[in-house]
């Protein structure tokens, strides 16, 4: 097995690690640190630094150890905190990410901001702390020393409590001879060990056999620190450490500082060493809040893969239920009142298969809590950067929401958030002048709206000014009026290269991001609306579906084919009227719905449907809305509403215009699910490459009367 | 037995290529039997608008969304038609899964390299770029039918590879 195997674990954990470090960070009050935040923080700065040397990432590891060094003096009392030095552990802390995400792309960390930090930290260290406390440590790891190898507290912490019942497990003596004795180890494995053996310090003598076999050792070095290298290879119960000599030992005091033990291990034993960082994480403060340890056993890691796979498995069997169901109700017609025990099962399958469908779909749901907990950080660093303050609450962090949009939603979001702290939220001198609390207040809130989540980003600042944004919109020569309704004109703001800000900030002002923003949230099946009030606030309301799994359909039949429509997109339906109808210029129909003109889409003809109604009369209208564009889209029949497992066309085939998926239905036949905004685009292009052939079936109706 | 011959013998049959044989109208086809992955009926293909005629649609393979192509439409033969007898072969080829509507299944033949033919230069409506060479077995011939190729070449308009807005 190779180490490598092991990067990812540590990544992942590093990157937990580090959010945990942030969050405490962010916590604490400098006045009156809790020492149980300052301890964790320093574990995990310690965790880090351990897992980073195991894995020879030098750069990461020497940041982290000054850090940790500090963060030692800090939790101890040595050190008084200041926001200022908050501030600086913050920015170590980033710059570690992005050694972390060097190294986790294969590529060099960005020695510049290594070598800063270093100095920046060591600054502070330099100057916090009275030079009587400075530990030696602490200088010798200066940026250019080479400190990998050196030292390995992780290591020799972890063997402290891992220590199995010896009572000279901790004997360390300064010069002295251990006598290491290794029980029952091959001869293969017992090269390695007194090759590892030779590094430590000066091996005397040598003898023994495959069943015991002692090697006599000299040198600066703990028993603990043996162990812990030779628990890579062998089980501890395989090792005897006794000193040769038995001089009265003085107690390893602290953490003993180890041989290169780390390089080592790297190479030899990766596996234990994982379970010793992991060790160490959890162990290495008693203090470590209980309930720290609780989720730490409750939960498991899974990649997503086998997660989605699952959840493949579950929609197959949902499927192969519904036709089965499909099949006993067709037999028990034929045959009358048959076996009730067969209806019986069936009723009893189909409710665990949907109990089922709907436990594993939760598998994939995480809180709203991961997105959030990044923005007490983007929010104290916009603020003090604008010189605003802020107050920032949230809500509903334990709304759940499908992983994956999740992931896709932070970046609008955190966009969001800057937008309102720079326009939204005034200058706290600004405030008081108009009689608000001089703090601004940011909500940030998640909750359940039907099937659909609803997340806010509110302010209380300034609220978005109507005619300037009209104003600018002119100017950026889209077409507006006056008449627009306040959400139309919000709407604005996700225009391209839309910006009101009088000047551009490095926050935010350049227009480029709003429009964006709008798009990731449609891709994800959601919108944006926002409210806003002058001088009141404004808020700015995102609709996503739960899930991108699973929709809710609507199914339509025309001709002999059946669709699915999403039902978000479906607005109402209507039988057409004939006098409703309007022909316009050329082959294009309007539809008018209470007093609004709408286009409208055949959709045998965008997609060529046989045997289908053509007379829109005799068909149904539906009212559809995609991408803020609303249309008529007449179809034969509605069937029925209904939940769908969405099926990508693209893994085998490829993207078909006016399509956006594939569901399989009850019977096990392939329906494709429409897409509302590609089939008007669809229209539009058919309409262009036939337009030179009459269409007759929409001759019939009267012309539209000059207005 | 003496070992060397047997080595020779094993040799020479891991150079043997093993080939499904179909048939499209009057001519018999092979593809290697590696890219196959089952054969089965035609029934319940969903149409996929504005695609080429020779898209026949998706069906759904175990729940798995599945292309259906109709080789008898795209290489032009006449007399096709659905029934209990049409097959599809359900094919592997570059991570893709694709079912294609032939006029029936033969066998499968085993065709040492000797047997194996370069294709000659010819064929509008079936480039030779898509053939592997031609298998002559007897007083047969099979066109054999290099599948990647064919199945992911722009023609068959089966890969996103030339996307248009």
């Amino acid at each position: 097995m190779d180490i490598t195997d092991f990067y990812d674990t540590f990544f992942e954990e590093a990157e937990e690690l580090l959010a945990d470090m942030e969050r405490h960070l962010l916590d604490l009050d400098v006045d009156d640190p809790d020492s149980e935040q300052l301890n964790a923080i320093f574990r995990a700065a310690h965790s880090i630094k351990g897992g980073a040397g195991t894995f020879g990432f030098d750069v990461l590891q020497k940041t982290t150890h000054i850090l940790e060094n500090l963060l030692d003096h800090a939790r101890k009392g040595e050190l008084a905190l200041r926001a200022d030095l908050v501030d600086t552990f913050l920015e170590a802390k980033d710059i570690m990410h992005e050694q972390l995400d060097a190294y986790r792309s294969e590529q060099t960390p960005d020695q510049e901001a290594f070598e800063r930090i270093c100095r920046t930290l060591q600054q502070i260290a330099l100057e916090e702390l009275s030079s009587g406390t400075l530990e030696p440590g602490l200088a010798a790891s200066e940026a250019s020393a080479p400190v990998a190898g050196e030292q390995a507290p992780a290591l020799s912490q972890a063997s402290e409590l891992a220590a199995p019942v010896d009572d000279v497990t901790s004997a360390g003596s300064d010069a002295g001879c251990l006598v290491v004795t290794l029980l029952n180890v091959g001869d293969k494995d017992r090269t390695l060990l007194v090759e590892e053996l030779e590094q430590l310090g000066t091996i005397q003598s040598q003898s023994g056999d495959e069943k015991r076999y002692e090697v006599l050792l000299q040198g600066d070095v703990s028993a603990d620190d043996i162990e812990a290298v030779m628990c890579f290879i062998i089980e501890p119960e395989q090792i005897e450490i006794r000193p040769a000599a038995a001089p009265a030992v003085a107690p390893a005091s602290g953490a003993p500082e180890a041989a290169p033990a780390p390089m080592v291990a790297s190479e030899k034993a990766p596996v234990s060493e994982k379970k010793t960082t992991a060790a160490d994480t959890k162990a290495s403060e008693k203090k470590a809040p209980a309930k720290k340890a609780a989720t730490e056993s409750s939960s498991i890691r899974v990649s997503v893969d086998k997660v989605d796979q699952i959840i493949n498995l579950v929609g197959e069997l949902i499927i192969t239920q519904s036709m089965l169901d499909q099949t006993v109700s067709e037999m028990s017609e034929q045959a009358g009142a048959s076996s009730g025990s067969l209806q019986n099962g069936m009723s009893l399958l189909q409710r665990n298969a949907r109990d089922l469908q709907e436990a594993v779909m939760s598998i994939r749901m995480i809180p709203m809590e991961f997105v959030f907990s990044r923005f007490p950080r983007v929010v104290r660093d916009t603020a003090s950067k604008l010189g605003k303050e802020i107050e920032l609450i949230t809500e509903g962090k334990s709304t759940e929401l499908d992983k994956s949009l999740v992931e896709r939603i932070t970046d609008p979001l955190t966009h969001l958030v800057r937008n309102s702290l720079d326009h939204g939220v005034e200058l706290p001198e600004v405030r008081e002048a108009l009689g608000k609390p001089r703090t601004g207040k940011l909500t940030l809130s998640a909750r359940h709206q039907g099937g659909n989540i609803l997340i806010e980003v509110k302010d209380d600042g300034a609220g978005m000014d109507r005619d300037r944004l009209l104003a600018k919109a002119r100017e950026n020569g889209l077409s507006v009026s006056d008449t627009m309704s306040d959400e139309e004109v919000f709407q604005l703001i996700f225009a391209p290269g839309f910006s009101t800000a009088a000047q551009v900030t490095d926050v935010s002002g350049r227009g480029v991001g709003m429009d964006v923003v709008k798009r990731n949230i449609q891709g994800m099946g959601g919108r944006v609306e926002i409210q806003s009030k002058k001088g009141e606030g404004t808020n700015t309301r995102i609709v996503l579906p739960l899930t991108l799994a699973i929709l809710d359909g609507m199914s339509i039949r025309v001709g002999g084919e059946t669709f699915i429509l999403p039902l978000s997109t479906v607005l109402e339906s209507l039988q057409p009227a004939k006098d409703d109808m309007y022909a316009m210029a050329g082959d294009d129909v309007v539809l008018k719905v209470r007093d609004e003109y709408l286009p409208v889409i055949a959709i045998h003809e965008v997609l060529d449907v046989e045997n289908a109604i053509t007379d829109p009369t005799k068909s149904i209208a539906v009212i559809v809305q995609g991408e803020g564009r609303r249309y008529a889209m007449l179809v034969d029949e509605l069937v029925g509403q209904q939940q769908v497992v969405v099926k990508n066309l693209e893994d085998n085939y490829r993207k078909v215009p006016g399509i956006s998926a594939a569901t399989i239905l009850g019977d096990g036949s392939v329906a494709l699910i429409l897409d509302i905004t590609g089939l008007h685009r669809l229209s539009r292009v058919k309409k262009e490459a036939g337009k030179r052939v009459n269409n007759p079936s929409f001759s019939f109706f009267k012309e539209a009367e000059p207005s | 037995m003496n070992p060397t011959i047997n080595e020779a013998v094993l040799a020479a049959e891991a150079e043997n290529r093993e080939f499904l044989v179909f048939s499209l109208g009057e001519e018999e086809y092979a593809i290697d039997i590696l890219k196959v992955q089952e054969i089965r009926g035609y029934e319940n293909v969903t149409r996929i608008a504005n695609a080429p005629d020779f898209i026949k649609g998706v069906t759904n393979l175990r729940g798995v969304i599945v292309p259906i192509v109709d080789l008898r439409i795209k290489f032009h033969l006449d007399n096709v038609e659905y029934g209990g007898q049409t097959v599809v072969i359900v094919v592997n080829v570059a991570d893709r899964i694709v079912g294609i509507v032939v006029d029936g299944v033969s066998d499968v033949m085993t065709l040492t390299p000797e047997q194996i033919k370069p294709a000659p230069e010819f064929g509008v409506t079936l480039s030779s770029d898509f053939l592997s060479g031609l298998g002559s077995l007897d007083d047969r011939m099979l066109v054999l039918v290099d599948i990647d190729k064919l199945l992911t070449s722009e023609e068959m308009a089966l890969v996103d590879s030339t996307r248009k807005a």
